[in-house]
């Protein structure tokens, strides 16, 4: 656990001449962007490089031998590989690239990024590899005007905003002689919560009077205050169920509020000293919290939320903690 | 496309390969020794066993001593490693074991690669159309490997075959230009390897008893002549090769140049003859001339008794101009003492029964000799035959008097024999005689089958002249060719000969064709390429301004290339969305652009609001589209196109 801010990449930081391509960007609105005729590269490949070789031995040959069919077949190859190149070039060029935004992950965990490529000049393209940084390659072929989704995974260390390195889109296609590659950055950086810790026990649930702030919770369980109509998801416990075989209804027995407890996890009371430690505790906290089905609030130095249990509180949870300075 | 470069190969990919490999093998099969083809097979049928049968894969060290004892074989089989035929196989057995242990990606491009190369050795053995055809199969095979590899999922065999196909096609501008404009090198660069040239089939320099005869089965084509006027009669369509002096036992041979004779001395009258010769390789040195030219070709000399030499032996297809005469007197003057000395000589201990027949006529006149051997040969049963009886010691007695059955060489032999027996001078020459005219193309084919050897006699203020015995046993032979002297047809190559007549013209249209072909794309060398390039921009460029010529069209091509390849694109529309796309542009000049979801319709009104004038024409193109949803039959397309160019759309 050592930083806080998105883990750049060692060839990002490293190799300066990375930052001399060019990159298509994501336009903010539509997450997408395209490939235009500057944004692409394309170099031979190890196998274009012996391929040229191998044509300059037949040139060798052609002109020793004085073949004319020799002469012939060299120029044919060699304008084979020119027109190879041409098509590679072709398959990659005018793609619409869309990166959607990805589910925050916990550190340590793989981001997932739902990634689309479109075709939009009516050109099936074939084998387009797209990868993140040194990530696993995902690979696809799309049809005349067609569009494939694709995903693309990148591994998390530490917590906070991770800005996507550039994804690399690439391709070999038809004949493995070159290697055609465009940059694309996404804006949409990924949010990875703190990693949790293995296990931690819980905070003891406090009265929610003895608390600042004030809580919605409509019932407790010390003195009994009255009946309300039963609702589903009342504890069978509660449900007057004498009343019921009186053919009363279904009613649910109400105590006043003091029983009722709320979890609040306060950043003092975690008794670690590191920070990041401390950290990883009470996203263990919430996320126990979360799952037990508990009311929680949280306070931490960066802000603080009033106890509640949905799916929106618990993600508004973890992202405090991510992205705790 | 492989994730990696160490991915295992699918089957689909492995089958392709060897598909491609064996193509390779069998277009090479005849340049093979019958067990490296079998070996190689073998192999590749292992390999699809492994991947069958999910056997392991060998490993290296067992594959160390196969590799070891194959390479042996080769060894064995040609005494050596290197040179045209022992590297091809060195080549195709590596390849074979090559295959055995391919397993991923890199071993899978490798020998793809070696396949290309091993293709384009197919035109050491042979240029020829065949040849050029059947490399193109596996070249195919070898791109549909590259395009399998190259792709993700597994593509349809016929779309990966289509797009090979389509690859070459778009390929040939650029090689054409390539191929015409790149700066012919006169080769070699190094010295060839000695069996480069095995094969070859010409005249030899020496005379035995049987070689011309075994060159006349021989069909294969030794010159192709064609005379820029009109040419000479069949019968003195004599081509002059070396020319013999020199006999030792049986053998006759030339004289060498080292002796340093005197260049005879010609004077030329009648008839003058310019023509052109493409003569195949027959590695020798002879360039055959027809006889008597007056000067070397440019890349030859002439020897001091007339026949035409190049500086190296013969080893590709070369072109010459020659001009040659049809009367001449040739060391009419003077005879040299040694020149005398050396076509007076006899080796006195054989052959006493002819020698005492040339002794006979020691007296007569030099004519008189002459007539005297020719009558004999025309009055006694001798006859011209393909297939003599062998002849024993004292083969020349033996012939003139016991079997009396021989091919020109034994009458032309026989002749200079007695001639010198009697005091004349007599020297041989060989060549070819006569030559078959082929209509489609104005030019005649010489084959090996019109081998022939003929005398040449000296006589006082006449010189050198030539007598051709074989003329007096069968006339027919010098005037229509081999096929009519002789009885024994089957034993004539089926060129020479006269019956199949509708084959035979076949093969004359096939050899135009092939001449072509030599002409154009095996012989266009350094020279061609000048004199072509000349008569384009007319005047002679260096060899700097050719590779400037080239780079310039070669952009040229690749720029339209790509144009060609992106218009593809365009192209992909239809002629309904072609054509609306004009009209789209036309609006967009204006400031009109369509909205999302937005109709012909309703773009056509908003347009109209814009453009009050234009309001009937743009309704009308609306819609004249919206009918060609429906039916796009041409009558509603040229309406459109006819409406959508009278549009006229005035700027806001």
């Amino acid at each position: 656990m050592a930083s806080v801010n998105p883990q750049p990449r060692k060839i990002w930081q490293r190799q300066f001449w990375f930052n001399l391509f060019r990159v298509a960007k994501t336009n903010p609105n539509s997450q997408t962007a395209h490939l235009g005729v500057r944004q692409i590269y394309i170099l031979p490949t190890r196998w274009g490089v012996l391929y040229g070789l191998m044509l300059l031995l037949m040139l060798i040959g052609s002109i020793n031998y004085s073949l004319s069919l020799g002469y012939f077949i060299t120029f044919l190859l060699t304008s084979l590989g020119h027109t190879a190149m041409l098509h590679t070039w072709r398959n990659l060029v005018h793609l619409d690239m869309t990166v959607n935004a990805a589910q925050p992950v916990f550190a340590g965990g793989t981001a997932h990024i739902p990634f689309t490529m479109s075709d939009p000049k009516n050109e099936a393209r074939n084998t387009i590899c797209a990868q993140l940084m040194n990530e696993k390659t995902s690979i696809c072929n799309i049809d005349a005007g067609g569009i494939a989704h694709l995903q693309l995974s990148i591994a998390t260390a530490t917590r906070g905003y991770l800005s996507l390195p550039r994804i690399k889109i690439f391709t070999e296609y038809p004949l493995s002689f070159f290697h055609t590659w465009a940059y694309v950055q996404s804006t949409n950086p990924v949010l990875v919560y703190p990693t949790p810790a293995s296990q931690a026990t819980l905070p003891a649930a406090t009265d929610e009077k003895a608390n600042q702030g004030a809580s919605i919770a409509d019932f407790g369980d010390d003195d009994f205050v009255g009946h309300k109509t039963y609702q589903v998801g009342d504890a069978p416990s509660r449900v007057n169920w004498r009343a019921s075989s009186r053919g009363l209804g279904m009613l649910t027995k109400r105590f006043s509020g003091n029983g009722q407890s709320v979890l609040w996890l306060n950043w003092q009371d975690c008794m670690l000293l590191e920070k990041e430690a401390r950290i990883s505790e009470m996203t263990r906290w919430v996320i126990d919290a979360h799952e037990a089905g508990l009311s929680y609030g949280i306070n931490v130095p960066n802000g603080t939320l009033d106890p509640s249990n949905s799916e929106t509180h618990y993600h508004q949870a973890l992202s405090l903690l991510a992205l705790m300075p | 496309m492989r994730a990696t470069r160490t991915a295992p190969i699918n089957k689909a990919e492995l089958h392709w390969l060897l598909t491609a490999i064996a193509c390779i093998v069998v277009v090479h099969a005849v340049h093979l020794p019958l067990w490296v083809t079998a070996v190689s097979f073998i192999l590749g049928a292992y390999r699809y066993a492994i991947a069958h049968y999910d056997w392991p894969m060998p490993k290296s060290w067992q594959l160390m001593p196969v590799t070891f004892l194959l390479s042996g074989g080769v060894l064995l089989n040609y005494h050596t490693l290197l040179g045209r035929d022992a590297s091809l196989s060195l080549m195709v057995v590596m390849l074979s074991l090559k295959l055995i242990e391919t397993k991923n990606l890199r071993g899978y491009l490798f020998t793809v690669l070696i396949g290309f190369f091993l293709v384009s050795n197919l035109f050491l053995f042979n240029q020829s159309i065949l040849t050029f055809t059947v490399s193109l199969p596996p070249l195919l095979l070898l791109i549909v490997c590259l395009i399998l590899i190259s792709s993700h999922g597994s593509p349809k065999p016929l779309s990966m075959l289509r797009l090979a196909g389509k690859l070459l096609l778009q390929s040939l501008p650029i090689m054409l230009i390539l191929f015409v404009l790149f700066p012919r090198i006169p080769g070699p660069l190094w010295q060839m390897p000695q069996d480069a040239n095995s094969g070859m089939t010409g005249l030899g320099d020496t005379i035995d008893f049987g070689n011309i005869s075994k060159l006349t089965k021989n069909s294969s084509v030794a010159f192709r002549v064609q005379f820029k006027g009109s040419p000479p009669p069949q019968h003195s369509l004599y081509w002059r090769g070396p020319v013999l002096w020199h006999k030792e036992e049986r053998v006759w041979s030339a004289s060498s140049d080292a002796i340093g004779l005197a260049t005879e001395k010609l004077t030329v009258a009648g008839q003058q003859y310019d023509y052109t010769i493409t003569l195949e390789p027959h590695n020798r040195r002879w360039l055959l001339l027809l006889d008597m030219p007056t000067a070397a070709p440019k890349l030859g000399k002439l020897t001091h008794d007339f026949t035409a030499v190049a500086t190296d032996n013969v080893r590709e297809r070369i072109r010459y101009e020659a001009t040659s005469y049809s009367d001449y007197t040739l060391a009419a003057h003077s005879l040299g003492e040694r020149e005398k000395i050396m076509t007076l000589q006899l080796t006195e201990d054989e052959n006493p029964r002819a020698i005492a027949l040339g002794h006979s006529w020691l007296n007569l006149s030099a004519e008189d000799k002459i007539n005297a051997a020719l009558s004999r040969f025309r009055q006694a049963p001798y006859a011209y035959t393909l297939s003599p009886p062998r002849l024993g010691k004292d083969p020349i007695d033996a012939f003139l008097f016991d079997t009396k059955r021989g091919f020109c060489e034994h009458y032309a032999t026989s002749f200079v024999y007695l001639m010198r027996a009697a005091g004349l001078p007599a020297r041989i020459v060989t060549g070819y005689q006569g030559g078959e005219y082929n209509p489609n193309g104005n030019y005649y084919i010489v084959r090996q089958s019109d081998a022939h050897a003929w005398a040449e006699v000296w006589l006082q203020n006449k010189g050198w002249v030539r007598i051709d015995p074989t003329a007096a046993v069968a006339p027919e032979r010098i005037e229509q060719g081999i096929d009519e002297a002789i009885n024994e047809r089957d034993q004539l190559p089926m060129m020479a000969r006269g019956d199949y007549r509708l084959l035979h013209k076949a093969f004359l249209n096939w050899d135009s064709i092939n001449n072509g072909w030599n002409q154009w794309v095996l012989g266009y060398d350094e020279k061609k390429q000048l004199d072509l390039l000349q008569k384009v921009t007319g005047k002679r460029l260096s060899l700097v301004e050719i590779a400037m010529w080239m780079g310039a069209l070669t952009m040229l091509a690749a720029a339209l290339t790509t144009w060609f390849i992106f218009w593809q694109q365009r192209a992909k529309l239809s002629p309904v969305g072609r054509l609306y796309l004009r009209y789209l542009n036309k609006l967009k000049k204006v400031g009109i652009t369509p909205k999302e979801g937005e109709g012909a319709l309703d773009l056509a009104k908003r347009a109209a609001e814009a453009n009050p004038a234009a309001k009937q024409a743009l309704l009308a193109i609306a819609e004249c589209y919206n009918q060609t949803r429906y039916s796009a039959h041409k009558t509603v397309l040229t309406t459109l196109k006819t409406r959508i160019q009278q549009l006229k759309l005035t700027k806001q």
